[in-house]
């Protein structure tokens, strides 16, 4: 059954390419206001469980429930979202994108706050070719909050930034959470869904083998091991040691 | 909609190599042909003629039949020897090749060249005297202006410039954004597929518009181009064409992410339609299969109709059935382009 308190909640989902299972009947309910992190090993289906969650894929077979009905149109209008691998129209300003993209909703957060919150009055005036990754990932995660979003995904919001660009968004991630919006992050770091999330659910080859929080997590996994007492630990003593890909 | 269609608007002009070119590329064409078929080069046979010094050559003391000198259409070329002549002529760089050694007229020509055969005839005809032919034929001549090649031409190479932006400016960029995930980004927001492809398609034809305007301005300051038709009756079927280029290249762009293999489709899809549909040259005397082939490629209506309208003076009421092939073809393109369209691989 539904909970009320859950913004979103996946029942059974399935999806294949070819004759390969990306994700083998993963169930997840998270809750409003809540950071939930989603851990796995290269290949284990986080992105392609993320994109179904957000309609970008269509599932094969198993229910998402927004606020405990079906997505409708309005979706997304209350959905912020930041890709792993994305481009943007190379020739528009930083601040020209923010414009562009805010004109797409109903309601939006004045693009002078965006700008101001991630830090971009530096580079408003600087075509998008010409911006760093850093930049770069700050202007995606300033487009993801445009729309003042209830649900935000992040998919490796801090994949190749520097240490002080990171710090920077997590800061970013920990008051938008504050402020009550839920957060949904895939992550390579242990460090960054440990520091940031609540929840945390380990995929491997399709499905959901642990959830939790990180500290429930550690305690379990940790406890009378000889291994550092983190999330790391865990995540390697679940999803094994070996290269994956 | 008016946001995307700004932003591809900036995208466009801010990218100042790719809109230098598009301005660029088809002026330059005009420009060259205009010079080389204002010049000389009317010439449409090449005869040989040997042994004459190059470097030497007095066209008044060869001992060819006069008509042949002084003959417009045709352009001498001197060859020192024999060898080197004939290997022109064998390979088709010279029409006929002319011994330069009276009083009989000595000649070679290829059995493979249907020009060779036509200039065998103008050589037989050069010796006979013109009063021969008096009592025997009635020449009558077209009366008023005539239409340059270039009259000609100049549309057609503005279609061909359309067709080419239109696959390519649609077409291929938006193959290149589902690639790099600008369309999933897009798709990401309340945007909906009809509202970005309306604002691509009327970006483009605006851009085209605009920038074949500026080509035909530039080109006329050259050439000073015969307009016949109406501007108004020019405009409708530029717009009409240039709506329907867009659309098929809306076609191309509704899947797949593969930017090599759309370069190759549109490429596919260009080359025949720039030679069947009278870019360059027409297809009159051609098999009726290859006429039946042009009459299904859009740019064929399209400057079908624009030719009757600066070259003949046609009214939109005489280039009616092209308009509605046209505006057909593009009901047929769009509605294909976006019934397979995928934000996403």
């Amino acid at each position: 059954m539904s909970n009320k308190s859950n913004i979103i909640e996946v029942r059974n989902l399935k999806k294949k390419y070819n004759n390969n299972t990306a994700v083998d009947g993963v169930c997840l309910s998270i809750f409003t206001g809540s950071c939930f992190g989603l851990l796995g090993p290269n290949g284990a289906g986080k992105t392609t469980t993320v994109e179904m969650m957000e309609n970008i894929i269509p599932q094969d077979s198993g229910d998402i429930f927004y606020k405990q009905g079906i997505r409708d149109k309005t979706f997304n209008q209350e959905i912020g979202i930041q890709f792993q691998h994305t481009e943007l129209l190379a020739y528009l300003t930083v601040e020209e994108t923010l414009r562009t993209f805010a004109s797409f909703y109903n309601k939006h957060l004045p693009v002078e706050e965006i700008i101001s919150l991630c830090m971009l009055e530096n580079i408003k005036k600087r075509l998008n070719n010409k911006i760093s990754g850093g930049q770069r990932q700050r202007l995606l995660l300033g487009l993801s909050f445009l729309n003042d979003p209830d649900l935000i995904f992040l998919d490796e919001p801090t994949t190749g930034l520097d240490p002080q660009a990171r710090k920077h968004i997590w800061e970013i991630i920990r008051n938008m959470n504050k402020k009550g919006k839920t957060f949904i992050l895939t992550t390579h770091y242990m460090e960054e869904a440990q520091s940031l999330c609540d929840t945390i659910a380990i995929m491997d080859k399709g499905c959901i083998i642990e959830q939790g929080s990180p500290e429930s997590l550690i305690d379990k996994h940790c406890k009378g091991m000889d291994c550092p007492w983190n999330l790391e630990s865990v995540f390697l003593k679940l999803t094994g040691k070996s290269l994956k890909e | 909609m008016w946001a995307l269609f700004v932003a591809r608007n900036f995208e466009f002009i801010r990218d100042r190599a790719g809109f230098g070119w598009n301005i660029l590329f088809p002026f330059l064409i005009v420009a060259g042909f205009g010079v080389i078929f204002s010049s000389d080069s009317s010439s449409e046979f090449k005869m040989g003629v040997f042994p004459v010094n190059p470097d030497k050559m007095n066209v008044k003391a060869l001992k060819i039949p006069e008509k042949l000198k002084t003959d417009g259409y045709i352009k001498l070329v001197p060859f020192e020897t024999y060898d080197e002549a004939i290997d022109k002529l064998l390979h088709h760089k010279i029409d006929i090749l002319l011994e330069d050694k009276g009083p009989k007229l000595r000649y070679w020509i290829s059995d493979s060249s249907p020009k060779g055969w036509v200039m065998e005839k103008v050589a037989k005809e050069a010796i006979i005297p013109e009063d021969m032919f008096a009592s025997r034929v009635i020449k009558q001549q077209i009366k008023g202006e005539q239409i340059r090649y270039i009259d000609w031409l100049f549309p057609g190479i503005l279609g061909m410039n359309i067709m080419f932006s239109s696959l390519f400016g649609v077409g291929y960029v938006i193959v290149k954004y589902r690639r790099n995930g600008v369309l999933k980004r897009l798709k990401a927001t309340p945007v909906t597929a009809f509202e970005y492809l309306t604002a691509q398609m009327i970006s483009r034809v605006m851009i085209l518009l605009s920038t074949s305007f500026l080509v035909w301005f530039g080109c006329d300051l050259l050439f000073s181009f015969k307009m016949q038709g109406s501007y108004f009756d020019a405009f409708v079927i530029f717009l009409a064409g240039t709506i329907c280029l867009v659309s098929l290249g809306l076609i191309i762009a509704c899947r797949g992410t593969n930017e090599e293999l759309t370069n190759g489709i549109i490429n596919f899809i260009c080359w025949p339609m720039m030679f069947l549909s009278e870019v360059w040259f027409s297809i009159e005397g051609t098999s009726a299969w290859v006429k039946s082939i042009a009459k299904m490629l859009p740019l064929t209506h399209f400057l079908s109709a624009i030719r009757k309208i600066i070259n003949d003076g046609a009214t939109l009421s005489q280039v009616s059935s092209e308009i509605v092939i046209l505006l057909a073809m593009s009901l047929i393109f769009l509605s294909i382009g976006s019934i397979f369209f995928s934000w996403t691989r």
